[in-house]
């Protein structure tokens, strides 16, 4: 709607979000840093604390990224995804969310990207870098974190039992590679530079990554999780 | 009431100012009945052995033992002490006297009935004359339902100290109903006896219009208490985990907030607090047994001294570095080796390529294979560049590696910056 995407690129596109935390000042520090619409193309057009208020302005805001803490009072990030699950899969306008969070531990993270978070970001990420996330989330490609590469590969990695379902539970050669250099720290244009793949091809093995996260019922990713219930 | 006495000096008295009068408790740890016995010899300064058999010479003395042990065990109330444990007030609700006092109820009904056999025997023994002697079973039944009652008394208290569970207050309530029945049961077996057998309707249903009465006068008021007891049970727990909170907060996080105020125009500095605030209350939170861990001990595990190392670097440079470690496995001397080629790769790193943002440190474990990865975004650094007599990487991060096997590269990355990768084969699986 407000989208002016003149195929120009760059500056001129423009994405509005909606940031869901439960600390005003975070959403006040986050506000000044991607907020100024004119140099970041980031319009804020809506805050919330808690659950429910975040359901209601993404109802009646419909932005297209959501910036979501996974700590959140009345249930957390989560229960914000399940009762945004019909704008999310809207075929017009799609509602897409990107985890953003202080939190090590790995259950909330993978619990967030089960619940169709489009990406995890830790809180220490820099203004131009979420920046940059936002506008690949809109695009409804995967953001990770290092850290969330780290756990996915962790997840996928003990792989004794077989399989259950062959396409969705194992990870091939290249996009282990991918998740490898993303945990060392690469951007994705260093990924694709380093590994001889345009960026599309990076984007979309993280993307396949993120399915197979979403999808997969292999139950050592569970139980893997619930082996690292840390808190 | 406690019997106190004040002789018999402790051979450990607890604090040598306050000489306070000894009163003599039941034991409530390791006792194998009612704790009588340990009590007294923890009173009297006697191994419990002797006092035990004093109690069972006295048992063969026409059940007197018994007899005794029982008075004692009604009279006496229950605390915590005795022989071996440590001397200390019944009041005094130590935490880890809680813990002690932790003791499984099972071998009480044993006891009792031990009880009733050797009041039997007594009774038995001793010839009262032929009338008296048909009050004897009446007495002995409502005799075993006071105790049944009167101990609740003790557990009560007990419940000062240990959370009662719910299958365990139920137990409660079906001993005193027991306990009830018992003396119910003595006191109609004694009008029977009398031979008022006839006005035994009557006296029921004048009892029962009573026990109602008292019943509607005083449940409500009981009803609250316990209500009242059970909430500010909760409240205590609650404060007491706030305590605790509260005191890890105050140790760390208001003091770091102290030091960075302190040091506000220092930005180096408050950065470096900041950083090692953050590490050491994310250990708190998310790490189960790493609550209040020392640093001083050796790490035993891959990732932990990855993190150990990254963590001294990140104090001592002031660079913030983020670390994610795939996979675990214990350290062996090859990767102690690799452990101190990484953390000269992390040093560097911090020094020369600090100023690009922060650096990234990756370690894997895949089978016997551990890669650990230390990249920085600086200006970058050319290896043929830096002169021979340049120990640092040459020695220290290439040679180290290579005298244990392993292997090192340097190299730039394609956005900017250099990264180290070290690899080593475990010894072992």
């Amino acid at each position: 709607m407000t989208e002016n995407t003149e195929a120009a690129g760059g500056p001129e596109r423009r994405v509005r979000v909606v940031l869901v935390d439960d600390h005003r000042m975070f959403r006040t520090g986050v506000q000044a840093e991607i907020g100024r619409t004119e140099e970041t193309g980031v319009e804020v057009v809506g805050e919330a604390a808690d659950v429910d208020q975040a359901v209601t302005v993404i109802t009646a805001t419909r932005p297209e990224v959501v910036l979501l803490d996974v700590h959140l009072p009345g249930g957390g990030g989560v229960e914000v995804l399940r009762r945004c699950a019909p704008m999310m899969g809207a075929v017009e306008n799609p509602v897409r969310f990107l985890a953003l969070s202080v939190s090590d531990a790995a259950e909330d993270v993978i619990g967030v990207i089960r619940g169709g978070a489009r990406g995890y970001v830790t809180k220490t990420i820099t203004g131009t870098d979420l920046v940059d996330s936002v506008f690949r989330v809109q695009d409804g490609d995967a953001v990770f974190s290092p850290r969330l590469a780290g756990f996915v590969l962790d997840a996928f990695a003990s792989t004794d039992a077989p399989p259950v379902d062959e396409d969705l539970d194992r990870l091939t050669q290249r996009e282990r590679e991918v998740l490898r250099l993303i945990a060392r720290g690469y951007a994705y244009k260093e990924i694709a530079k380093q590994l001889f793949i345009s960026v599309k091809t990076v984007e979309s093995h993280v993307s396949a990554v993120l399915r197979k996260l979403q999808l997969s019922n292999r139950h050592e990713l569970t139980r893997w999780a619930t082996a690292r219930r840390l808190v | 009431m406690p019997a106190a006495t004040t002789r018999a000096p402790s051979s450990h008295a607890p604090d040598p100012e306050e000489p306070a009068p000894r009163k003599l408790y039941r034991s409530a740890d390791g006792r194998m009945l009612g704790g009588v016995a340990r009590g007294l010899a923890g009173h009297l300064g006697l191994p419990v052995v002797w006092v035990r058999f004093v109690f069972l010479g006295l048992f063969f003395a026409e059940g007197l033992g018994a007899l005794l042990y029982a008075v004692f065990w009604i009279v006496v109330p229950l605390g915590v002490g005795g022989v071996g444990g440590v001397d200390r007030s019944l009041f005094e609700t130590a935490p880890d006297g809680r813990r002690r006092l932790r003791k499984p109820d099972a071998g009480q009904v044993f006891a009792l009935l031990a009880l009733l056999v050797g009041a039997v025997i007594f009774v038995g023994n001793v010839d009262m004359g032929s009338s008296a002697d048909r009050y004897v079973w009446p007495a002995l039944l409502i005799g075993a339902g006071s105790v049944l009652v009167w101990r609740q008394a003790d557990n009560a208290r007990r419940a000062q100290w240990i959370e009662v569970g719910r299958r365990r207050r139920v137990l409660h309530l079906a001993r005193g109903l027991a306990g009830v029945a018992l003396v119910g049961l003595g006191l109609a077996a004694f009008m029977v006896v009398r031979g008022s057998a006839a006005q035994l309707g009557t006296a029921l249903t004048a009892a029962i219009a009573v026990l109602t009465g008292i019943a509607l006068l005083a449940g409500p008021y009981l009803v609250r208490m316990t209500q009242d007891l059970s909430e500010e049970r909760l409240m205590r727990i609650r404060a007491q985990e706030r305590a605790e909170v509260a005191a890890h907060v105050h140790d760390s996080v208001l003091h770091t907030l102290t030091l960075i105020q302190r040091n506000a125009d220092d930005g180096g500095e408050v950065r470096r607090l900041a950083r090692a605030q953050e590490r050491e209350l994310r250990n708190w939170l998310y790490n189960p047994e790493g609550t209040g861990k020392e640093e001083a001990e050796e790490p035993s595990s891959l990732a932990e001294a990855v993190k150990r190392a990254a963590a001294e670097v990140e104090d001592k440079h002031g660079v913030p570095l983020e670390v994610v470690v795939v996979g675990d496995c214990p350290l062996d001397e090859k990767l102690t080796a690799q452990m101190q080629a990484a953390r000269e790769a992390m040093v560097n790193a911090a020094k020369y390529g600090g100023e690009g943002g922060a650096v990234q440190v990756f370690a894997e474990v895949e089978g016997r294979t551990v890669f650990v990865s230390v990249r920085d975004r600086g200006p970058g650094f050319d290896l043929d560049a830096v002169p021979g007599d340049r120990m640092g990487v040459r020695e220290s991060i290439i040679g180290r590696m290579q005298r244990n096997g392993g292997t090192a590269r340097l190299r730039p990355v394609p956005g900017g910056g250099t990264e180290v990768e070290l690899e080593m084969e475990r010894a072992s699986q």
